[in-house]
């Protein structure tokens, strides 16, 4: 058992690792692509030169960091069963449709249309370049569908049924996998890109400005930069708050370690800003909060839209307590409970696999009968105690104020420039801003990235909701295994990041010192 | 439709994609030969010319494995966790690639122009001797069991075993090298018979690329005939069901040469591909002044793979025969996804040849205009 867990801990840490290195260059694609998309467009309606610099500018930026991009997500992708195994058996019946369009509809054309993008100027008509251009940005979109549309699914996990005779899931609805939760998180997650790749144009434009070179391009691309930015960030706000109904629909448990909310209640507030108590546990009378400054009303509303809304805590969840509209006290089924009728589950389908070896129909119906009835918690019976379904409280909780502190930072940030950029050009001026702006940069990755923790820490221990944990949806390979592929990806991602922050860097330095401006 | 149907035309599919991917390994193949090619102007034609493709075959590859995950997911769950050191091998490959066009000609890369052409010759060696070995265990199969019930045992629930090696053992079997060295000369024949079609420079470097065809597709010829000696010489596994319903899996004597003889239409294939290849070799080495050699090599290229992916798959036989116990072996009956999402893919699959004909297109637009050492000299943004 010590050695299972420690290979589903490396797995999920290498499965971490590459995806926090896959998500440091993902967005960007996503959001510089509409930039450069929409520069080119700029070019071609108006014939200017200064706009097709600037759109080769970025354009050779985007190309530095999409090539880094497809190498980390090329390893996601076959992670998923190099890694997690079970999992791609378990559930593999369910992503076959997404996959499929998303390999022949996404893939195919981003990597058509990149090759024209780069290497077609003066080989294709200017029109069809551009349609190239619009096509990668789509495609990059797209690209990212199927893994939205699986990670939304495994949060929420519907559209399917459990067959006993093969022990996998099995896709009966395919229009169910695009629920509320995965259309808000593949909006969420492209919307997020366009705003971080706003935030970069005006990070690199402002270092423009303050060097005193190329003004004008510098000017130019700030405000495509900020637009972008700021109907990325706008929209990424409003999908966020689909998300947080979503979560206190479907997954409460995450939504109250988000929160560190162990005891809850009606017009339940928002923790502002506070530090979690290490201590508290869900069964004992420690505090929550070493301290806290709280909204009032505020989770009742960011979850449910309604301020005498109750919202459950971890213990509540666990003891399956909850208080209805009407404020009366009434019962869920507790993890204890789940826990039973997880095992429950386990003993029918085991009932289910004997009566199948020697054709006991009836004996087959009664197990499939048992197991359908306590199926929806199947994976809780893989615990020996409730204390294994609660998710870390404290990095979940400080995530998600990192991502909303920061995120409402650059919502400001990206007025604050607008504003400049069109009242008497102040912007241009304002040292002060153009700095924040430029040492902001890195900050904007770090909130992308907190978003992502938010959503991944905060779902364990599940890899399934309720269905499938992480430490039944590995491979069998050995500990040492993983810990050395951990390593081989930690170095290789390390030296090539290193080496694609260099290069943007003297890219970025160089078009600085050639005229940009027309 | 019915399941078998369905399960017949995404095994179609998947070795269309398979034949595709082997084809466009020609990139692999070129940059397999940077490392011999002292000349910088020639090395920067060689790397300018696969690097307008590169995207094109990785992307073969991840839809290729998408495919096999989508359609027949008990393969990609047992293949890719048991053959774990295989797979990695080949990712970390591409790892490499997919950086090293873009960033080895960029001021501040670091490691140095000629680290990273290091790294697209290892991605072309390493990456088509192992993708090789990987379809050599169709045939020769593999190390593993496989027991569903195994969900279940909170202590080890996982469903596929593998023996400890994790894929080294067949990294290390020859049989299944000696696919991986053919795989590997054919990508280096095609990647020359490619830049004969895409690169106008002087006469020198025209004659160099057709004694590269000359000796590469020598290479390839002997380590082909050899595999395929092999693969209609040897046993394989088939399905066979008692009249009760109950089926096993019995080892049957010269199962793809008797395989061939039956599907008719995969020993045409097979036929018609060889004589393509070899056609296109011909042309290429001996005639003054052939570029569409690619054209036959590429379309042979294709045949020959879908028949072998058809003897692997159809005929009740196993594709992923377990060496361990005959039982767990993969049929595309076994481990394929469910009628109602292979009925739904199929509908999305409808939309392939309009994918085709824009990839057509767009490769025609771009390829017309040959590379030439002076657009290497002249450009903005080269590689």
């Amino acid at each position: 058992m010590n050695d299972l867990m420690t290979v589903v801990d490396w797995s999920r840490w290498q499965f971490a690792l590459t995806a926090i290195y896959h998500w440091l260059f993902v967005p960007l694609t996503l959001g510089l692509s509409v930039i450069v998309g929409v520069m080119e467009t700029a070019y071609v309606r108006t014939g200017s030169e200064s706009w097709l610099k600037a759109t080769k500018f970025w354009m050779s930026l985007f190309g530095i960091n999409f090539a880094i991009g497809v190498a980390t997500g090329l390893i996601l992708e076959f992670e998923f069963g190099t890694n997690w195994s079970n999992y791609s058996w378990f559930v593999g019946d369910i992503f076959g449709a997404p996959l499929a369009i998303e390999g022949i509809l996404a893939f195919f054309m981003e990597s058509t249309f990149v090759a024209v993008m780069f290497f077609g100027w003066g080989r294709v008509s200017k029109r069809f370049h551009l349609a190239s251009t619009w096509l990668t940005a789509v495609g990059a979109s797209i690209s990212a569908l199927w893994i939205l549309v699986a990670n939304a699914w495994m949060q929420y996990p519907v559209g399917m049924e459990f067959d006993p005779a093969q022990m996998r899931n099995v896709m009966d609805d395919f229009w169910a996998l695009f629920s509320g939760t995965a259309v808000n998180k593949f909006f969420h997650a492209v919307f997020s890109g366009w705003a971080l790749a706003g935030v970069f144009v005006v990070g690199v434009s402002s270092w423009f400005l303050i060097k005193n070179r190329n003004r004008e391009f510098a000017l130019r691309s700030a405000k495509v930069g900020a637009w972008t930015g700021l109907t990325g960030m706008l929209l990424t706000m409003y999908t966020g708050d689909g998300s947080a109904v979503e979560v206190a629909r479907h997954q409460p448990m995450k939504l109250a370690a988000m929160e560190g909310l162990y005891k809850g209640d009606r017009q339940q507030g928002l923790v502002a800003v506070g530090l979690v108590n290490p201590g508290k546990r869900w069964d004992n009378a420690e505090d929550e909060y070493l301290f806290d400054i709280e909204i009032p009303y505020g989770l009742s509303v960011l979850a449910k839209h309604d301020p005498d809304a109750f919202i459950p805590g971890i213990k509540d969840i666990i003891e399956g307590v909850e208080i209805d509209a009407s404020g009366d006290t009434v019962n869920t089924v507790g993890y204890a409970e789940r826990i039973a009728m997880g095992k429950q589950a386990h003993e029918a389908l085991r009932a289910y696999d004997k009566a199948k070896a020697v054709n006991d129909k009836s004996a087959m119906a009664e197990a499939e009968k048992s197991l359908r009835e306590n199926y929806r918690f199947f994976g809780y019976g893989y615990f020996d105690s409730v204390d294994e379904a609660v998710p870390p409280v404290g990095i979940t909780f400080y995530s998600f104020r990192v991502m909303v502190v920061l995120g409402s930072f650059f919502l400001l940030l990206l007025v604050a420039v607008l504003v400049g950029l069109y009242r008497k050009r102040w912007f241009e001026r304002a040292r002060w801003l153009q700095w924040i702006a430029l040492v902001s940069v890195p900050f904007m990755w770090i909130c992308s990235e907190a978003g992502w923790i938010v959503a991944e820490v905060g779902r364990q221990p599940w890899t399934v909701q309720d269905l499938l944990p992480t430490r039944a949806a590995i491979s069998a390979v050995s500990t040492a295994t993983v810990i050395t592929t951990f390593w081989m990806f930690a170095a290789i991602f390390t030296i090539l990041l290193v080496a694609e922050v260099s290069i943007m860097f003297r890219q970025i330095s160089k078009g600085s010192k050639t005229n940009l401006n027309s | 439709m019915t399941l078998e149907l369905l399960q017949n035309y995404w095994w179609l599919l998947a070795s269309v994609l398979g034949g595709l991917l082997v084809f466009l390994l020609f990139v692999q193949g070129g940059q397999s030969m940077l490392l011999g090619c002292h000349d910088n102007m020639s090395r920067d034609l060689i790397v300018n010319s696969m690097g307008r493709k590169w995207e094109l075959t990785f992307t073969t590859l991840v839809v290729f494995g998408g495919a096999m995950f989508a359609s027949f997911p008990l393969f990609y769950s047992t293949s890719f966790g048991g053959a774990y050191w295989l797979w990695m091998l080949i990712l970390f490959s591409f790892i490499l690639q997919a950086v090293s066009y873009e960033y080895r000609n960029k001021m501040g890369n670091v490691y140095g122009t000629r680290t990273y052409d290091s790294f697209l010759f290892i991605n072309g060696c390493v990456g088509c001797i192992l993708l090789g070995v990987a379809v050599s265990m169709f045939f020769f199969g593999a190390h593993f069991t496989v027991s569903k019930g195994n969900l279940l045992d909170n202590s080890s629930p996982v469903i596929s075993s593998w023996v400890s090696t994790h894929g080294f053992e067949a990294i290390f079997n020859w049989k299944n090298l000696i696919l991986g060295v053919a795989v590997l000369f054919l990508a280096r024949t095609q990647a020359a018979m490619y830049m004969m079609n895409n690169i106008t420079a002087d006469q020198g470097f025209f004659d160099g690329l057709k004694r590269r065809v000359l000796v590469n597709g020598g290479i390839f010829v002997v380590f082909f005939l050899w595999f395929m000696a092999m693969l209609l010489t040897s046993d394989g596994y088939t399905v066979v069901s008692d009249g009760t319903g109950t089926l096993t899996v019995e080892q049957t004597r010269f199962k793809y040469f008797h395989n061939y003889t039956e599907m008719w239409w995969a020993g045409l294939s097979l036929l018609i591909g060889v004589v393509s290849v070899l056609y296109g070799i011909g042309r290429s080495a001996f005639a003054k002044h052939c570029t569409g050699g690619i054209w036959y090599g590429g379309m042979g290229t294709l045949l020959v793979v879908c028949s072998m992916f058809w003897v692997a798959g159809y005929g009740d036989t196993a594709f992923y025969p377990s060496l361990e116990d005959p039982m767990s072996s993969l049929t595309i009956r076994n481990s394929s996804s469910s009628k109602f999402t292979l009925e739904v893919m199929s509908y999305v699959s409808v939309l392939v040849p309009f994918v085709a004909a824009y990839i057509w297109y767009v490769w025609r637009s771009m390829d017309r205009k040959k590379l030439t050492p002076a657009e290497i000299s002249s450009t903005d943004h080269k590689y």
